[in-house]
């Protein structure tokens, strides 16, 4: 018997004739709880990283009160003074700039990929979406920097001149702002919400589309009637998982939002952003205790409305794959890897 | 259609509703890629002037005009961090998808760290920097900046990528392969190495390499913790020269031979991070569960 060919070299003497000797499954138990011990010491570098955080920022957090330091207006390093809500401000505004112009153009691109595109094409397209994901953020800010700025300051003054009756729009255009911090966002968060949207569709049942286009629908009333509907908890917790990204991005925001620590009147003034503070001013924050502190407070407020965001947009996906029973929660896997399985 | 003769035919109206939705979704489709062109556009424009022999041999010189030198110690800083990074988080990442598959299953404890693993996905990458300069940079377990203080910020990074991407390949190893294993009277731990690692490692192989690409690119982790220098170095506990930081702190010189070296390390980067994806891909390829 096989399984005597491989315990041959172990005495025998145990109650059955196929039980291993305690020697020989000392691999076993050792394999078992190493892996276990790692999956542990994740859950400990969460906490202990959480906890650190918050050691680290109470300087600030305890001289200015936590309150204060999140909504006050005023971010003055030379007066010693950290009020964070420029920064809070700054990143929800790019990140609602990066919303309303990535999503639309990722979700359309999800259901043109997966509803209409003809075959040979749909595989090349899906590619090129998301090489997007592979540039690097710092080659993002470069390209920022050297050419959306100076190519697009003429438009955007046009459009604050036109528009200029929308509030947030005005015709005085910074060369870094808001707004083209919130663009190169978009086009960052693109691939990661066209490819968990187009999971999400991937998941609507055939069924209900040939339903649809059995009572007479054409393709654009089947998408409407079958498949959005069926996918809009998915597509929202795409969006938000967007979010998650958006509001963490860096490099390339810090390299084009202009850097002042003020709430800009209008899209086109210059900002700032709590990722984009803590780039910045670090070395000049190294011997500064209190000011480290603050960046590092600043952090904290970013961990945890990244945390936030990240916990809804899961449930919110999770909620569009229960709707269909069983099955391999590919969605979920693209999301935890990280962005599009490029 | 021989549908028509039977069905009302379709209104005019809702035609060109079906036309110029469809149309409309293209453009959007299109427009998606325009970004895509651009950077790419630009970054041969740009970039492939500052290429040169030179560019890939001698370090910065930290001169803002006249010879402003290369990017020899960024290419080598990155390697050297990227591959110390992918020594720690693929073994880790790889052995927590292990446990996640083979032992956890769906028990309580085990999709509380796949929930934790996602949370990890989600945390920005200079709250991971931060995190690293707080422990190692300014904690007790030593001061200064250091490579190696660079790659952990890295690998902290990689690894839930890793975790996820290897959960999902091992869950498509079959289970019929585990128990014939079993049947046979294999212990454990051999159908893990022998058996369920080897079929899966195209897969395996094809997660860390994305995520290798991913931190190649990441700026913000190095920011503090490894710091910058100009010369090449082989020691990771100095100080260490990277690609993006090297961009980074061109991109804010008013000199234009240093943006120069910014758009052609840019190039160089990219190119370097698509052959990573690439490759990637072509060992997904080779896999034999899909």
């Amino acid at each position: 018997m096989a399984v005597e060919a491989t315990t041959t070299s172990m005495a025998g003497s145990g109650r059955s004739p196929l039980e291993r000797p305690l020697r020989a499954r000392f691999p076993d138990r050792l394999l078992r709880w190493v892996l276990t011990a790692l999956a542990a010491g994740i859950l400990l570098l969460i906490a202990f990283f959480f906890v650190r955080l918050i050691v680290e920022a109470n300087p600030a957090l305890s001289k200015f009160g936590v309150l204060h330091f999140a909504f006050d207006n005023d971010w003055d390093v030379s007066r010693s003074i950290y009020g964070a809500l420029p920064l809070v401000v700054g990143t929800l505004i790019t990140s609602a700039i990066a919303l309303l112009i990535g999503v639309p153009i990722a979700v359309a691109t999800a259901v043109y990929l997966t509803e209409l595109a003809p075959r040979r094409v749909r595989g090349p397209l899906t590619v090129l979406v998301e090489l997007l994901a592979a540039v690097p953020s710092v080659v993002y800010g470069l390209w920022g920097v050297f050419v959306l700025i100076p190519k697009l300051k003429p438009a955007e003054a046009w459009f604050g001149r036109t528009f200029d009756f929308i509030p947030f729009v005005g015709a005085d255009v910074a060369g870094p702002n808001y707004f083209i911090a919130g663009l190169i966002l978009a086009i960052m968060i693109l691939p990661i919400v066209s490819a968990i949207s187009r999971e999400v569709l991937a998941t609507v049942p055939v069924g209900d589309k040939e339903a649809a286009l059995a009572l007479g629908a054409t393709r654009w009333e089947m998408i409407r009637i079958a498949v959005l509907p069926y996918s809009r908890a998915g597509i929202t917790g795409a969006a938000m998982l967007g979010l998650g990204r958006a509001i963490g991005e860096t490099i390339a925001v810090t390299l084009v939002i202009g850097n002042a620590p003020q709430i800009g009147g209008t899209i086109f003034e210059q900002g700032y952003t709590l990722a984009a503070v803590i780039a910045n001013e670090f070395g000049e924050a190294a011997n500064n205790p209190l000011h480290r502190a603050a960046l590092i407070a600043a952090g904290l407020v970013l961990f945890v409305l990244t945390l936030l965001v990240n916990v809804l947009a899961r449930a919110f996906v999770v909620r569009g794959q229960r709707k269909r029973a069983g099955g391999p929660a590919q969605g979920q896997a693209a999301i935890a890897a990280g962005g599009p399985p490029v | 259609m021989s549908a028509m003769s039977v069905l009302a035919p379709i209104s005019g109206r809702r035609r060109r509703k079906d036309k110029v939705a469809r149309a409309l979704l293209l453009t959007a489709t299109l427009i998606a890629l325009v970004p895509l062109v651009l950077v790419i556009y630009y970054l041969l424009k740009r970039g492939l002037g500052a290429i040169s022999w030179h560019f890939f041999t001698s370090d910065p010189t930290g001169a803002f005009i006249g010879d402003p030198g290369g990017i020899k110690s960024a290419i080598l800083g990155t390697i050297e961090m990227v591959a110390l990074a992918t020594l720690i988080s693929v073994p880790i990442g790889i052995g927590v998808a292990l446990y996640l598959v083979e032992y956890g299953r769906d028990s309580k404890f085990a999709s509380v760290v796949r929930y934790f693993v996602d949370v990890m996905t989600g945390v920005p990458s200079i709250v991971f920097g931060l995190f690293v300069y707080i422990v190692l940079v300014i904690g007790s377990l030593g001061s200064g900046y250091a490579a190696w203080k660079g790659a952990i910020a890295l690998s902290l990074l990689m690894l839930p990528v890793i975790t996820r991407s290897s959960e999902v390949v091992l869950l498509l190893v079959p289970d019929s392969l585990r128990e014939a294993a079993l049947a046979l009277g294999a212990p454990r731990w051999r159908i893990v190495f022998r058996i369920v690692l080897p079929s899966a490692l195209p897969g395996l192989v094809t997660g860390s390499l994305l995520a290798v690409a991913r931190a190649a690119g990441e700026t913000a982790p190095l920011l503090f913790t490894a710091a910058i220098v100009f010369g090449t170095s082989f020691n990771l506990s100095d100080r260490m020269n990277s690609m993006p930081i090297q961009i980074f702190n061109d991109v804010g010189q008013a000199s234009d031979v240093l943006v120069q070296r910014a758009w052609g390390a840019a190039l160089t980067l990219v190119v370097m991070v698509l052959l990573l994806t690439l490759v990637a891909r072509l060992v997904a390829r080779r896999s034999r569960f899909t």
